[in-house]
């Protein structure tokens, strides 16, 4: 039913979005780490207002029916982009979270509105609809667009190739079908966003469902084989305009996260290794003069260690590389966040200036080496992984498990889930909150969405 | 006095169309925004006022052909039914509208969007009463409405054209003020508290125009 006032968690610039509530729940994607048991994933809900007495506590848990989903990123239906003057429908709510599963392709809708605290599966999108209507299979990220919401998938049915976007009714929830018209060279598939001031998008590369699904192949990986280029598209002709290349060595160009602001042209990549020294890199990508264009901002040198503590896979190399998985940008395009899945480390830099990243924080939880630990939480395993930043920017939310198949190649041992929090000082500078620790019991938590939105969740149409 | 009241419904429809976000003078703000002008807000007003025009324009002179063709007692019914049935579709369906993902827009391609958003919402349909009573048989038995019957006195395509041409002279004026007062003053976090689901008001302004229609 539509509202009669907007959403009021739709905001029509990131900067006002800033002044947003503090949120007070966090939905947490975890999967079932052996589902030959039989184990359910599961959308866990987190307490997150300080004042409750279950704070910081898993308060909700709602299973899945399906079995070895991975459930791995999610979204809302709708979100700030409803504002978008040119398809404004600023009356619908956002309620509803779309969770695919990573690994079965299929799409659980849950509702959050009548119970938030207990969301209900309501829709549940099966991977023969999705693979019948668009070619694809393996969906990953989710961002609720101006029109409809897109959805991008790893590859197709088969486990091939290409990768790409299909689009869904954003209020049927129908699979309307694949996204390009034209995708020029683009094969490898993996996040997407863009910038809705000039109608362009941006996608990234991991690989295909077979490079991925069975952990990372070393040949592939030393062959420069996995995703190392950036394309860049019209959104409104869904053609493909020109790739960005970070060059062969840098492999797996991951999470992009643009501006918010729709009237600037840079954004962020993160980079999980370098085949030449094991280091893990941020890009910035910009337009100026017309032309776009790419360059390395941060580079995070790998650790050396004793190959005694090293899993197998990392032995010959005698260190720790670093394997920035995720990164989130702060909705003032002020700091950016970058999570290092191996040495455990949660980075804050001030971008600013975006073509200079200030290191300006730094805090360990976790690591292959290091399994640095929490006052609340004892000796970590798994590494700093997905991040979610407030609204505000005030405080970082952080989990530990990246994906299946590849945790089991970085923490043999099985990772013990857990999620923590920092906070962020709004002049720069990281602190870990010592008394916020959730530990997750034989769930794997992956990403993180807040309440009302947060600073991934949401595009915005005006500055 | 009574002469004046369609023409001065004609133009609070203008109005009316001219305050609703979704015509557009959000996507005028939003231009002007992009590149921090109010040259641009001004620019913009131009080409969504002439789509407007061109979608109010195509109703009226469709009206009055089929006016020119069948006689009123057919004309009334039909035009009630259909502004009831589209008003019910624009209140069940209320995001029926064309897909269009474009910010970066030339004068061309924004009066085609205009054109598209103000015929999707049925604009022009709305006047469909206005019309029909502007041209009301004047002897009709039982017809006490002598403002339309004064209304109805001179060149119908020279009336078709005020008609336009007032419509979206308030639409324009009134956009304009808002599009101006908001980039200027206000800012869009009144888009927050201000903005109420007007997609509901149209929609029971389509079927209020149709029962309307019933009583002319």
């Amino acid at each position: 039913m539509a509202l009669w006032k907007p959403d009021q968690t739709f905001y029509p610039s990131a900067r006002m979005a800033m002044s947003a509530q503090r949120e007070k729940l966090g939905y947490v994607a975890s999967f079932n780490p052996a589902p030959e048991n039989g184990g359910h994933d599961a959308l866990c809900v987190l307490d997150l207002d300080p004042e409750s007495k279950t704070y910081a506590q898993v308060v909700g848990r709602t299973e899945v029916p399906g079995v070895g989903d991975e459930l791995h990123h999610f979204g809302w239906n709708a979100c700030s982009a409803a504002l978008c003057p040119y398809a404004p429908h600023p009356h619908i709510e956002r309620r509803y979270l779309l969770v695919p599963g990573l690994r079965s392709s299929r799409i659980y809708i849950f509702d959050t509105k009548p119970n938030p605290r207990k969301p209900k599966i309501v829709k549940v999108i099966e991977p023969e609809e999705i693979a019948e209507r668009t070619g694809y299979s393996r969906p990953h990220t989710i961002h609720c667009g101006p029109d409809a919401i897109y959805v991008s998938a790893l590859g197709a049915p088969n486990g091939e190739g290409p990768g790409g976007i299909f689009l869904l009714d954003h209020e049927s929830f129908e699979v309307l079908g694949r996204w390009e018209v034209d995708r020029g060279p683009q094969y490898l598939a993996y996040d997407f966003w863009w910038h809705l001031g000039y109608d362009v998008a941006v996608t990234s590369e991991w690989g295909t469902p077979k490079m991925v699904e069975g952990g990372v192949v070393p040949d592939l990986l030393l062959g420069g084989k996995y995703g190392h280029v950036l394309h860049l598209w019209d959104l409104r002709k869904r053609r493909h305009l020109r790739t960005l290349d970070l060059g062969a060595e840098n492999q797996m160009a991951l999470e992009l996260r643009p501006s918010h602001d729709p009237t600037k042209t840079f954004g962020f990549v993160g980079v999980v290794i370098s085949t030449k020294d094991l280091s893990a890199s941020v890009w910035r990508w910009d337009r100026s003069g017309g032309d776009w264009s790419v360059k390395k901002v941060i580079e995070i040198p790998a650790e050396p260690a004793d190959p005694s503590v090293l899993p197998p896979a990392l032995k010959p190399f005698k260190a720790v590389p670093p394997l920035v998985t995720d990164i989130n940008l702060s909705l003032d395009d002020r700091f950016l966040y970058v999570a290092c899945f191996g040495t455990g480390d949660l980075k804050q830099y001030d971008v600013s200036d975006p073509a200079i990243a200030r290191l300006t924080g730094s805090v360990r939880l976790g690591g292959i080496t290091s399994h640095a630990a929490h006052p609340k939480g004892g000796t970590l395993n798994g590494g700093a992984q997905m991040i979610e930043v407030s609204r505000d920017g005030r405080r970082i939310y952080v989990s530990n498990s990246l994906y299946n198949a590849w945790d089991a190649q970085f923490y043999p041992e099985g990772i013990r889930g857990w999620v923590a929090k920092l906070d962020a000082n709004p002049n720069g500078g990281l602190a870990l909150d010592r008394e916020f620790f959730t530990g997750f019991d034989g769930d794997r938590p992956h990403q993180i969405r807040l309440e009302g939105g947060d600073s991934s969740s949401d595009s915005f149409c005006y500055p | 006095m009574s002469a004046a009241w369609p023409w001065l419904a004609v133009a609070a429809l203008g109005a009316y169309h001219g305050i609703d976000p979704s015509m557009g003078w959000l996507f005028a703000v939003a231009l002007g925004l992009q590149e921090r002008k109010r040259a641009k807000v001004i620019a913009a007003l131009f080409p969504i006022a002439i789509g407007h025009l061109v979608s109010i324009a195509t109703v009226v002179a469709a009206i009055a052909i089929l006016q020119s063709s069948f006689p009123f007692a057919i004309l009334r019914p039909a035009g009630a039914g259909t502004l009831i049935v589209f008003g019910l579709f624009r209140f069940l369906w209320p995001r029926a509208h064309p897909r269009w993902v474009a910010m970066r827009v030339n004068f061309g391609e924004l009066t085609l969007w205009s054109f598209l958003m103000a015929s999707a919402h049925g604009a022009g349909l709305m006047l469909f009463p206005i019309l029909l009573g502007m041209n009301a048989p004047t002897a009709m038995p039982g017809m006490h409405h002598h403002g339309f019957a004064m209304a109805s006195r001179g060149d119908p395509v020279l009336k078709a054209a005020a008609v336009v041409i007032l419509h979206t002279g308030a639409m324009l004026a009134m956009m304009g003020a808002i599009a101006i007062l908001v980039y200027e003053k206000l800012g869009l976090a009144i888009l927050r508290s201000a903005w109420i689901n007007l997609d509901t008001v149209w929609a029971l302004a389509l079927v209020a125009a149709g029962l309307l229609c019933l009583f002319i």
